[in-house]
């Protein structure tokens, strides 16, 4: 299981980049009491029968890994936020792309700790593909958006260490308001 | 700190390559996969992810080195997972790659050129090789 609300986002946000999207979207707002997140991919989706099999810790397409059982992602997400007074939303469509909705209560004893948001948003935005990623960020009064495409502009290749290592900074001055 | 423009972000890499350009002797051939699937993630390959970057950074080797993000390599028992293919060395998959693991690495393979005992597990299981 996951130990923060951040790796749960990047869980979700690496399997939209895998999911031949060319936009992915991800939203994460925060106050005193809540923390809401949308992930959204206009990749390959999922239908109906498909969508409610994705839900089951013991079914997963085979695609990504022949032979094995469990698919653990989406499973852990929706048990994680629902057993902490949270809400887990997701909706597919085959062909269109997915959005996952997540809301976890701050106030709950058993909420996770929300984790090293600037970290996450790194590794996100660097998740290998050619997709567009476009990130808003609210927390409080503090709020920013940032797009991949403007980031690659100013850094070039961001899967370079050189980059990297800017963009860390960069985004973590992002969160000093 | 102040929040970084885009612009100020640009001049501060123009800086960089700069002073890069002058170390910049033997190209961008380092590569070290990191695994963020869900199996990944829940062992803290994030936090080795982070310690890749500083350590790299530490030892000078940034404008050498690529670090991608893949999925699960197939070896869910031993995450964290990190390849490292480095010319003129065999590519090697680590396992139990924790951020203390992870700077040993850079030490050892990157720079020293030796590869780092009692994490290797080699090559992805067969399971996930493409065909």
């Amino acid at each position: 299981m996951h130990y923060a609300i951040v790796d749960f986002v990047t869980d979700i946000a690496q399997n939209a980049c895998e999911s031949g999207a060319s936009r992915v979207g991800i939203v994460f707002s925060e106050d005193d009491e809540r923390v809401d997140v949308i992930v959204e991919d206009d990749g390959k989706g999922m239908g109906a029968e498909q969508l409610a099999r994705a839900l089951d810790p013991f079914y997963t397409d085979g695609e990504k890994h022949p032979g094995r059982k469990v698919g653990l992602g989406l499973p852990f997400l929706k048990q994680a936020a629902e057993q902490d007074g949270g809400r887990f939303r997701i909706r597919s469509e085959k062909g269109r792309g997915t959005a996952v909705e997540f809301g976890f209560d701050k106030r709950n004893v058993d909420c996770p700790p929300v984790g090293d948001v600037p970290g996450m948003l790194l590794s996100a935005l660097c998740m290998p593909g050619g997709h567009e990623m476009t990130i808003a960020r609210r927390r409080g009064s503090l709020s920013y958006e940032v797009s991949k495409s403007e980031l690659i502009e100013a850094l070039g290749n961001l899967e370079e260490v050189s980059s990297l290592t800017l963009l860390k900074q960069f985004l973590r001055s992002q969160e000093e308001g | 700190m102040a929040r970084m423009t885009l612009d100020e972000l640009r001049a501060l890499r123009e800086t960089k390559r700069q002073d890069l350009a002058r170390r910049d002797v033997e190209g961008k051939d380092i590569q070290i996969i990191v695994g963020m699937g869900t199996c990944g993630i829940a062992a803290g390959a994030k936090l080795t992810f982070d310690a890749l970057v500083d350590s790299i950074q530490k030892h000078g080797l940034e404008s050498k080195v690529i670090i991608r993000q893949t999925g699960c390599m197939g070896l869910c028992y031993v995450e964290p997972t990190v390849e490292v293919v480095f010319p003129g060395m065999p590519t090697v998959i680590y396992g139990k790659m924790t951020s203390d693991a992870a700077e040993a690495l850079v030490q050892k393979h990157l720079v020293e050129h030796a590869l780092l005992d009692n994490h290797i597990f080699d090559r992805p299981a067969a399971d996930i090789l493409k065909k």
